[in-house]
Parts: structure tokens; C-alpha cells; sequence
């Protein structure tokens, strides 16, 4: 039992300069990998929608066609769960918080018109491929079919 | 090193109408209960009574599938503590549960939904997707 | 027998942000019976295995509280692996022990500066709190979220801790430790606190057993049950006890909790000392849960125990999450019998209540 057990750390008090950081005029610190808000490279984006299906939130969406990627960041979790499993590793998580608004909105990022050619043009060029091959297929199988008849 | 003690969890299926006698067989053995809940699996209630002993560390759980429309006497006057899983289970499920011993009477959750996981939640489901 | 009236106490609590409301029946200023009821923030997340599958379910389940996150997120990891039969690499293991131990310290830092708060000694609770903020800083620094790590996943961790950053971890440690003698010192000691808790809320040896209750409420009752022995994660390689006081007061599980905050810090360094340098954090699992598991861990708060039962869909059929706020409910009203109405809010304070993961 003691009375004034806890005076020194009380004295120690008044000569201690305070813990907390004033906000607004000293910037905040945050560490290296502070799961802030996600950040996308889009261009190196191929929008295969795998983050579109693993967040847990539903907050992310892709548009394939348009070459776009949205994300309503009010309902974002930071979780980093489609950073993880991002096969082009093009998102990112960056350090910073969403500011707070007066209403909810999804950001949507747009692939630079030189990406979304060179696109079109491998996408074009995937289905004359794919094309060619099932012709030939096609053609394959009408001779295999032909053949027993020969 | 600390010493590790965990010995194999049992699960054990009973009869509805056994559950009170095992219960108190399990009380006097000097279990405590650690959980009880519900699931609604394949149209039927699997309801999961968890006991537990804290000198061997043992878990056991006493297991009782019933259909959605049979009764359950209510384990709380053997184990008062079962008063807020027994409550849960039928507030949230629906499982008719007889004679709890404080009984919330659906107002243990402030919830819109009646037995938002139970079977007529799945019904609705069912019909939605019909 | 005197003039009987009820109370209403709460939702709103003098000291706890969390709603947690109950009548009691008073008869002069001793409380003859309560009745709790809590229910204000059910949010149905057990409900939520029918839309996310088990791999988004991690990042629920470790929502389920804001300051015991990572033990939710490693609890419902632990119970999957069980399910799938999977061995996680031993780094993760350690990992996970060390993340858990840092929850723990800052969790019960927090108890301890609201019990403070509680029993109106504001300046203690800032000291506690100031502590506390180095282990939350350790915890952004680790993980990249002061409380919700997300760096659990089904088969192991998603980030290393770097060697640079245990250097961190351990002069941190060295610092919060030589402030807490200073600081849980007066806990200990002062006759205010001590006026406060000491005989408040007694629950015998036996009480505690018959009403379920778990944790530090059973440990400061004098029942040594630690679901860390149960040898999950990388406890069965470190050396503890469980910490038990015989009193059963809120005394006692006020001095529990400080020794448990030091026996974290000790468990940390023992776990960093034994850390394996491997390069896999986590072993990959394939398919779809298929079987069912009862995990208990060892929350800050006392034992939770994690039901997962799935099918071989994506979907698993029921998560059931028992939290130790739960299972101490039963305690609280036993406890707050033939106290006097001025401890009341300080009686609810002592089981470490978190409605909001009881409701989930």
C-alpha cells in the first residue's frame, strides 16, 4: 500500500513534452508498409477481373471492353487481398487514407488510348488465332470423318 | 517448453431424447461448457453442445440432428450458462427449443429478420432464385 | 427486505464504447439480480459464409473485433488448416505467435487505461494508453494496420517481419517494458486502486466453472485454463505458465492481466530468439474445405473457439465464432450480484467486454 505511489511518473509528466503529433501542421508518419489505399498501374493492367472476384468487399470492378478499373473507396477495406493475388502485380497498396467525403463514388481509372490498341490488336490477333485453329481443327476433324467413309 | 496437452476432440451424435442424460453426465464428469450452436444443414438442424475440461483439455461435443419442426428440451436448467447459446440458436435458426430458463423470446438481437439463418431464410433464397 | 426498483443501465456505458445495456434490480443501493441484453449491433457475419468463399472469410473473420483482430483472422486460419490437414511452414508459425502476443500486450494495455478511466483515475489511463501506442506502431510497422493485420491466409502468413525490423520490435520492447514497471506499478500498489477493486465482484473458484466463463475472469479465480496449451501456433516451443491469482476480485483479474502483459513481452523474445530463417511463409492449399474442426485459441479476452464446417463447396456451411465476452456474459451476472450500483460500471469493465464480437 502505498499513498503517493504514482507522484514521480506525475512530476516526470510535467516536463515531458506531449506524445501525440499536432496533426495538420506536422505531417503524419507512416510506415513502409502501411496499408493505406490501393494504387493501380493500369496500363499494365490486362483486366482479367481476378481482383474483381477475390474482394471480399465487392468494391472493385473491371471493365474489360472500356479498359477500365473502379473502385469505390468509401467501401474498400484495405485488406490487400487483390493486391496479393494480382497475376500482373499492377496494384499496389500505398500508404495514406482516403480523406472523408460527403458522399460515397467510385474512382475509375482509364488505360491510356496507346495500351487500349496495342490491346485490341493482341485481343484481334488471339481470335484470328483462335480462329485459324478451330478451322483447322474443323478441317481435321471433317477428314477424320471422311476417312473411315473412304 | 511448455507442456502441450491436446488430446483428440470427440464429436459424439445422440439422440434428441438423450441429450438431457448426457448432459448431466457430462456436468458431473466436470465439464464446462464451452459453446453450443446450430446449423442448418440438408433441411435438418445439427445442433452442437461443447463441453470441456480444463485440468485434460478435453472437447466434447455432444451432437444432436434433429428436423426443423421437432422440439429440444432446453439444457439450462442443468447448465444455467447455456441460457445465451440456447437464446441464439433460437432466435437466429429457429430451433424450437422448450423450457430455457431466461427466455429472450427473440429479442436477444435487435434484427429485422426472423431466423435470418435459419430454413425459411433458405426458402426465400430458393424462391428468389426461382 | 427493502423497497425493491429496476435500473436501466446502459447501452450506453460511462467508459466502454460499446453498447451493452441491463436491467438491475436494486434494493437500496445493492444490486439483488441483473439481467443483460445486448443485440444493438448484431451484424450477421456468421451469415456472410453463404456469399464470400473461405479464402475471403479470413478477412471477415478478422473483423469480427477491432482489437483482437489477428486472433480471429489466426483462429479461423488454424481451423480451416485443421480441415484441410495442412502443416504450416514453422516461420509462419512464429509469426503468428509473435503478432498474437503484440495483440495481446495492446489489448490489455487498453483494458487496463479504461479500467483507470473506470474508476476515475484519468491520468493512469493516459500513461496506459501512451505505452500502448508503441505497440501499435510495432503493429503498423509489421503488419501496415495499427489493429487489423490482414496478413493471416489459409496455410500460413502473407508478410515476413525483416531482421531489421526485430531489432525494432526487440528495443521497443526493452522501452515499453521499463515504462510499464512504472506505470502497472500503480495498479499494483496504490491504495486508491486498490480501495476500488480490491473484494469487489468475487466469483469463486466453483461459480467460475458452472457459468463457462473463460480467460483472465477463470485465471483470477484460480482456474489455470490457457487454451494456449493446447499447443497451436508455435506455443508448444516456448516456455509459459498460465498466470492465476486465487482471489477471484476484480483485484485479481486486474493483476492477471499485468502479468500477462509481461509474460507477452517474454513470450515475444523467447519467439524471436527461436525463429526458424526460412523462406516459405505459407504452404499452399488446394480444393475446397471438406470437414469440420473446433479451434480454440486464446484471445486476449479468454478462449474463443472457431466451428468451420464446409462441404467441398468454395462456400463452407456454417463458421461459428464463440467469443470469450460470450462466454463471460454469465459471469457478469453472477458478479454483479450484492454489489453496491456505484461499481456497476466498473464490474462490466472487468470481464473485458467486446460486444461487438459477441454479436458478430
Amino acid at each position: 500500500m502505498a499513498i503517493l505511489n504514482y507522484a514521480p511518473e506525475a512530476l516526470k509528466n510535467l516536463f515531458r513534452p506531449p506524445v501525440t503529433t499536432k496533426y495538420p501542421a506536422e505531417p503524419a508518419v507512416y510506415p513502409e508498409r502501411s496499408r493505406g489505399h490501393i494504387e493501380i498501374a493500369i496500363d499494365e493492367c490486362i483486366s482479367c477481373g481476378m481482383c474483381v472476384r477475390c474482394c471480399p468487399c465487392g468494391t472493385l470492378s473491371v471493365d474489360r471492353n472500356a479498359g477500365t478499373w473502379s473502385i469505390d473507396r468509401f467501401d474498400c477495406i484495405a485488406c490487400g487481398y487483390c493486391v496479393e493475388k494480382c497475376p500482373k502485380k499492377c496494384l499496389h497498396m500505398v500508404a495514406g487514407y482516403q480523406t472523408p467525403g460527403e458522399k460515397k463514388g467510385s474512382v475509375t481509372y482509364q488505360k491510356s488510348p496507346e495500351v487500349m490498341e496495342a490491346d485490341r490488336k493482341k485481343r484481334e490477333e488471339a481470335a484470328a488465332k483462335a480462329k485459324a485453329a478451330a478451322e483447322a481443327k474443323a478441317k481435321a476433324k471433317t477428314l477424320d470423318e471422311s476417312k473411315p467413309e473412304a | 517448453m511448455a507442456q502441450v496437452i491436446h488430446p483428440e476432440e470427440i464429436i459424439e451424435t445422440i439422440e434428441v431424447d438423450k441429450l438431457l442424460t448426457k448432459v448431466m453426465e457430462l456436468k458431473k464428469n466436470h465439464y464446462r461448457i464451452s459453446q453450443a450452436c446450430a446449423a442448418y444443414v440438408d433441411e435438418k438442424f445439427e445442433l452442437s453442445y461443447s463441453f470441456a475440461d480444463d485440468e485434460t483439455y478435453q472437447y466434447h461435443t455432444l451432437r444432436v440432428v434433429i428436423d426443423t419442426y421437432a422440439e429440444v428440451p432446453s439444457i439450462t436448467e442443468i447448465v444455467p450458462a447455456a441460457v445465451f447459446y440456447e437464446n441464439e440458436m433460437k432466435e437466429i435458426f429457429g430451433v424450437k427449443i422448450q423450457m430455457i430458463s431466461l427466455d429472450y423470446n427473440n429479442k436477444l438481437y435487435r434484427i429485422n429478420t426472423t431466423t435470418p439463418l435459419g430454413p425459411k431464410a433458405s426458402a426465400d433464397k430458393e424462391e428468389e432464385e426461382a | 427486505m427493502g423497497k425493491r426498483s429496476v435500473i436501466p443501465f446502459g447501452p450506453q456505458h460511462p467508459v466502454l464504447p460499446e453498447p451493452i445495456h441491463s436491467d438491475r434490480v436494486i434494493e437500496d443501493e445493492t444490486v439483488v439480480e441483473a439481467v443483460p441484453s445486448v443485440g444493438f449491433i448484431h451484424r450477421g457475419l456468421e451469415g456472410l459464409v453463404e456469399k464470400r468463399d473461405f479464402n475471403q472469410m479470413t478477412y471477415v473473420a478478422e473483423r469480427t473485433c477491432g482489437i483482437c483482430s489477428f486472433q480471429h483472422g489466426m483462429g479461423y486460419c488454424e481451423a480451416v488448416e485443421h480441415v484441410f490437414g495442412v502443416e504450416i511452414p514453422r516461420r509462419a508459425k512464429f509469426l503468428r505467435t509473435i503478432w498474437a502476443e503484440l495483440g495481446r500486450m495492446h489489448s490489455h494495455l487498453l483494458w487496463l487505461g479504461l479500467l483507470a478511466d473506470g474508476f476515475g483515475y484519468e491520468n493512469l489511463f493516459y500513461q496506459c494508453w501512451r505505452v500502448r501506442e508503441k505497440v501499435l506502431d510495432l503493429q503498423e510497422m509489421t503488419s501496415g494496420g495499427r489493429l487489423i493485420f490482414s496478413v493471416n491466409t489459409i496455410g500460413g502468413v502473407i508478410k515476413d517481419i525483416t531482421p531489421e525490423q526485430f531489432a525494432v520490435i526487440s528495443d521497443t520492447l526493452n522501452d515499453v517494458e521499463k515504462e510499464l514497471y512504472a506505470v502497472l506499478d500503480t495498479f499494483i500498489k496504490d491504495y486508491s486502486v486498490q480501495s476500488r477493486l480490491k473484494g469487489v465482484g468475487i466469483l469463486t473458484k466453483e461459480q467460475v466453472h458452472d457459468l463457462g466463463c473463460a480467460g483472465p475472469v477463470a485465471r483470477a479465480s484460480g482456474v489455470p485454463m490457457d487454451m494456449r496449451r493446447l499447443g497451436y501456433a508455435a506455443y508448444p516451443e516456448l516456455d509459459f505458465d498460465p498466470i492465476t491469482y486465487e482471489d477471484g476480485d476484480s483485484y485479481s483479474r486486474c493483476l492477471v492481466r499485468i502479468d500477462e502483459v509481461f509474460q507477452s513481452i517474454e513470450l515475444i523474445r523467447q519467439a524471436m530468439g527461436k525463429i526458424p530463417d526460412e523462406k516459405e511463409l505459407a504452404t499452399p492449399v488446394k480444393g475446397n474445405p471438406d470437414g469440420e474442426y473446433f479451434m480454440r485459441v486464446e484471445q486476449p479476452r479468454g478462449e474463443a473457439v472457431y466451428y468451420v464446417k464446409g462441404n467441398g463447396k468454395p462456400n463452407l456451411q456454417r463458421m461459428r465464432i464463440r467469443t470469450p465476452t460470450f462466454a463471460n456474459l454469465m459471469g457478469l451476472c453472477e458478479m454483479l450480484k450484492n454489489t453496491k450500483l456505484a461499481d456497476v460500471g466498473l464490474l462490466i469493465l472487468t470481464i473485458d467486454p467486446c460486444i461487438s464480437c459477441t454479436e458478430r
